[in-house]
């Protein structure tokens, strides 16, 4: 009985909650969207009074023409030097010291594990200005040697304990069973274990990637001649020029998306793995 | 016996005896273990460590423009840190860092719950196309996520403030950045919006773990929605939202980059610092290092602070 009298009021109350979701969605994507429909719309209808809402008679023009700038492509070639270097190297080094504390009991795994969780809350707010001066002091400020140093020890601690979760599920036992049959714990683990772990490198490998690509602040201090920027500091160039004089915004925007693009197609794949990584132990079935 | 079956019967005994395994490793002791993280150390003495004790060095040291240029740098102890209790800009960069924190954490949390919430009792199709929209907003890089809100918020052509003047608002040419009051308001909705998705997600994972049937029962009981959501619903989703709010208070104490990509489109950077943007000022704009680094070590010293709860939780997770 007393369902047929809610009926009406729940049936209302889902329509509202519906409303709000979408309006909440909107809300949400309208930045990212707004980037590429001012991407694709000429620089003429942008400065015009009313805003244009959905980019009909675009144009690729806006993204040409950060192609012709000249400045693009050295960033983008220095962006994805760095971002590689940063995850093959923290890949490898993560992945040693991951297995070492997944595998291993040994005296000091402890102090290491502390260490690595507290050195992965340190903010590079509060190192940045002793690691340029570290970068100063070997002449490795402007290179892509210095900046990489600091982003794989600054990415490298999450990686091990991400890599420590991915080697952890793989029973040690499958190992040892192959050790019976004769490997050694080397080929064992190198036959096993490591093609079963591609799921986790590969995981790990987008995050690193995604920290390399979109760091900001480690890269103001040490890369500050204008010949060797990354995207993310070549970006803040049209931030700092549109203080002073009005800008190419169809530019700036066309220049953003392809900076995001890559981001967002890796992150989409990844996210999952990484929430999880980061409330792990609060979050648990 | 063939291989096969032998391997089987290791196997299970292995499986059955996990404790007699640890200790055989213990008898064993190995030099494997320590040879696998030299790699990983190594790199963090390197660009952690060493930067740590230089800037703790040099906290107790007066190092200006002089030393850059290679003059030995005098010990002053604590000189550095009591000019800094003495400094009233400081202590004004303190409590705004500190107030910016905590009312954007508060923000971000209430929001990010209340998404949450709504995922939870939207039907299938919205609550995709919530997901969809908050993963993309969470996966903007933050400098292209800062030039579109420069673009948003732009006082000539901004939506923003066209938005606003078409409902009959006075925003008209009205420059955001200008003033430090709506400096904070547009860098705590930037900061917000970047934020909410973590938040919304892992609340939401924790709020699947809620029983449908155990809200039905309270509901035939006669509680009512809010006494359903503060009896039943946050006493189970509380490890979630603990752990993701140390971690919210932690990255908005530390907010540097929107700080200062705003400050780059236009606003005076002495009315509008946080301590991330202080400590750069103080390094690379005046060349103060023993200030600014004395600054950081009270940046960092606050981080590990309000992380060791964090660092004990995920703990409990390596022992599992």
């Amino acid at each position: 009985m007393s369902s047929i009298i809610r009926t009406p009021r729940v049936r209302a109350s889902r329509v509202a909650y519906g409303v709000i979701g979408v309006v909440v969605a909107l809300v949400w994507i309208f930045p990212v969207y707004w980037m590429a429909n001012s991407a694709l719309l000429p620089n003429v209808v942008l400065q015009s009074k009313t805003p244009v809402f959905l980019p009909f008679g675009g144009s690729f023009d806006n993204f040409a023409a950060v192609f012709q700038g000249g400045t693009f492509f050295p960033a983008l070639g220095m962006s994805v030097i760095i971002a590689l270097v940063v995850v093959a190297f923290c890949l490898f080094f993560a992945f040693l010291a991951a297995l070492a504390i997944s595998r291993f009991r040994f005296r000091g795994r402890k102090s290491f594990v502390l260490a690595i969780l507290f050195i992965q809350m340190l903010p590079a707010e509060g190192l940045f200005i002793a690691q340029y001066k570290l970068m100063a002091s070997v002449n490795l400020l402007n290179t892509v040697l210095g900046v990489s140093i600091i982003y794989i020890a600054a990415v490298v601690p999450f990686t091990i304990w991400m890599l420590r979760g991915f080697v952890a599920g793989i029973p040690a036992e499958l190992e040892e069973a192959a050790m019976m049959d004769g490997l050694s714990r080397t080929q064992a683990f190198l036959r096993i274990t490591f093609p079963l772990l591609a799921p986790g490198l590969v995981a790990s490998g987008v995050y690193a990637f995604l920290q390399a690509w979109n760091e900001f602040t480690v890269a103001l201090v040490v890369l500050q001649a204008n010949a060797d920027q990354t995207l993310p500091l070549w970006l803040r160039g049209f931030i700092r020029a549109s203080a002073s004089k009005a800008i190419d915004w169809g530019q700036v925007m066309a220049a953003s998306t392809l900076v995001a693009l890559p981001v967002i197609i890796f992150f989409l794949f990844v996210q999952g793995r990484m929430t999880s990584g980061l409330v792990s132990g609060a979050v648990k079935g | 016996m063939s291989v096969d079956t032998a391997r089987a019967i290791t196997v299970s005994e292995l499986s059955t005896q996990p404790d007699a395994r640890v200790t055989e490793r213990r008898r064993r002791p190995s030099f494997t273990p320590y040879f696998l993280i030299i790699p990983s150390v190594a790199i963090l003495v390197i660009a952690m460590g060493y930067p740590l004790v230089w800037q703790i060095v040099t906290s107790t040291q007066h190092f200006g423009l002089a030393q850059q240029f290679g003059q030995p740098a005098p010990f002053v102890w604590f000189d550095n840190y009591i000019k800094l209790a003495a400094d009233p800009y400081m202590w004004t960069v303190i409590l705004r860092s500190l107030a910016f924190c905590f009312v954007t954490a508060a923000v971000t949390m209430a929001l990010g719950t209340l998404v949450a919430l709504l995922m939870n009792v939207v039907n299938r199709v919205i609550r995709i196309v919530i997901q969809i929209s908050l993963l993309l907003a969470w996966a903007m890089p933050v400098v292209a996520a800062m030039t579109v809100w420069n673009w948003l918020f732009d006082w000539r052509r901004g939506v923003v403030n066209w938005i606003l003047t078409s409902i009959g608002l006075p925003f008209q040419d009205h420059n955001w950045l200008q003033d430090p009051i709506s400096f904070f308001f547009v860098a705590m909705i930037i900061v917000v919006w970047m934020s909410v998705p973590f938040v919304a997600f892992s609340v939401y994972a924790g709020l699947t773990q809620v029983s449908g049937e155990v809200l039905e029962a309270a509901q035939m009981d006669g509680a009512t929605a809010s006494q359903r959501f503060f009896a039943i619903i946050v006493p189970i989703i509380r490890p979630v939202l603990g752990i993701v709010l140390l971690l919210q208070v932690i990255w908005d104490l530390r907010v540097f980059t929107q700080i200062k990509l705003l400050q780059d489109a236009g606003s005076i950077a002495s009315e509008t610092n946080l301590l991330g943007t202080y400590i750069y000022q103080l390094g690379t704009g005046s060349s103060d290092f023993g200030m600014a680094s004395a600054v950081s070590i009270f940046v960092l010293v606050l981080t590990v602070a309000i992380s060791a709860f964090y660092v004990r939780n995920m703990l409990k997770e390596d022992e599992s």
